[in-house]
């Protein structure tokens, strides 16, 4: 498993200026190496929150990161039609799929794997996917590299 | 009780700066009052998201001021924007035209009408500076002091309800406020 400082340092590297999330009891593990980093941790309430702040960055010429859990996501839905389609803006996402490491191995019934992978499709978000229990540090950079230079919105699926 | 144009006219008035963004009816008459390239009519929208977005424009833009237009719909969709913005010492002017009504879609009302306090709301959320008019009188009084200075700052606007108003629409597409907006700011 990626350690969250090496996760935190390849957020940096990658160029980002603001994560904007919510923690979840995988993507809360970064919150000890955020305090350390140059990149900006904002704390929303609610997810649909974390992308219209993301649009606001972006329109003012930063290049923020929204990380958030797959449940989250599929709140923000409207929020996110509108930043990446009416607004065309490069939303730039992490999207923690709950139980997924579980499901691929058939212990769990949480269908959130099921729906991440279609709504992230709906939305039409190009995507990679990223496991940090499998994946190494240069994988990881390669992964945030990619997001960080598309030039539309899109979106890491990660494991959780 | 003072009309929604009435409270956009002292806007208007006292508006330095600060990049404006506007929502839903306030997109049909703050046009007439301004054509700044700092203005950002947020339609079309997700509703409730007009204050985060204004957040996010303050965080990028540090130092220059932020106000952003909501109504009582749309904040009512999204109160936990305003203990979000309490954390952060940011210029961001959050101006709600309380009609108590969802304009644009025929005049229904909102949840509990008239009845919901927002400014308490707002203070309890911790945001630091909050004022509560409920006559242009009342705003023109304050309305210099509340949209400068630190924040963030609540306005509560009490205005008449109005029916029949057509639905607005933006003086520009979104691509062209967005490249706009961005020139301006020097974001591009």
């Amino acid at each position: 498993m990626l350690d969250p400082s090496d996760i935190v340092s390849a957020l940096e590297a990658a160029g980002f200026t603001h994560l904007v999330w919510i923690p979840d009891s995988h993507l809360g593990t970064w919150e000890p190496a955020l305090r350390s980093s140059r990149l900006a941790p904002i704390r929303v309430c609610r997810e649909g929150e974390a992308v219209a702040i993301a649009a606001g960055l972006l329109l003012g010429g930063a290049k923020p990161l929204v990380a958030i859990q797959c449940t989250g996501f599929f709140e923000a839905g409207d929020a996110v039609r509108n930043v990446a389609h009416d607004m065309k803006l490069s939303l730039k996402l992490i999207i923690g799929v709950r139980s997924e490491r579980a499901a691929r191995a058939g212990k769990s019934g949480d269908n959130c794997p099921k729906f991440a992978e279609k709504l992230v499709q709906a939305w039409e978000l190009p995507h990679t996917r990223f496991d940090p229990a499998e994946g190494d540090a240069t994988q990881l950079v390669t992964a945030l590299n990619t997001l960080a230079m598309s030039v539309t919105a899109s979106a890491i699926l990660w494991a959780e | 009780m003072m009309t929604h144009r009435d409270a956009l006219e002292v806007l208007a008035c006292v508006r330095g700066e600060q990049v404006v963004v506007t929502t839903m009816g306030s997109v049909a008459i703050w046009p007439q009052l301004s054509d700044s390239p700092l203005d950002f009519h947020y339609l079309p929208s997700s509703m409730g998201q007009g204050v985060p977005l204004g957040l996010g424009l303050c965080f990028s833009q540090p130092g220059r001021g932020v106000i952003v237009l909501t109504g009582d719909g749309g904040l009512l969709m999204n109160l936990g924007c305003l203990v979000t913005a309490a954390q952060f010492r940011v210029p961001l002017y959050i101006v709600l035209i309380d009609n108590g009504l969802y304009e644009v879609t025929g005049g229904q009302a909102v949840a509990n009408a008239s009845h919901t306090d927002f400014a308490t709301i707002a203070r309890g959320a911790g945001i630091p500076r909050v004022y509560d008019c409920g006559s242009r009188a009342e705003w023109e009084t304050v309305a210099g002091e509340a949209i400068t200075g630190s924040g963030p700052v609540f306005v509560c606007l009490k205005v008449q309800g109005e029916l029949g108003k057509p639905t607005p629409t933006a003086p520009r597409p979104m691509a062209e406020q967005v490249a706009r907006l961005r020139s301006a700011l020097g974001a591009v």
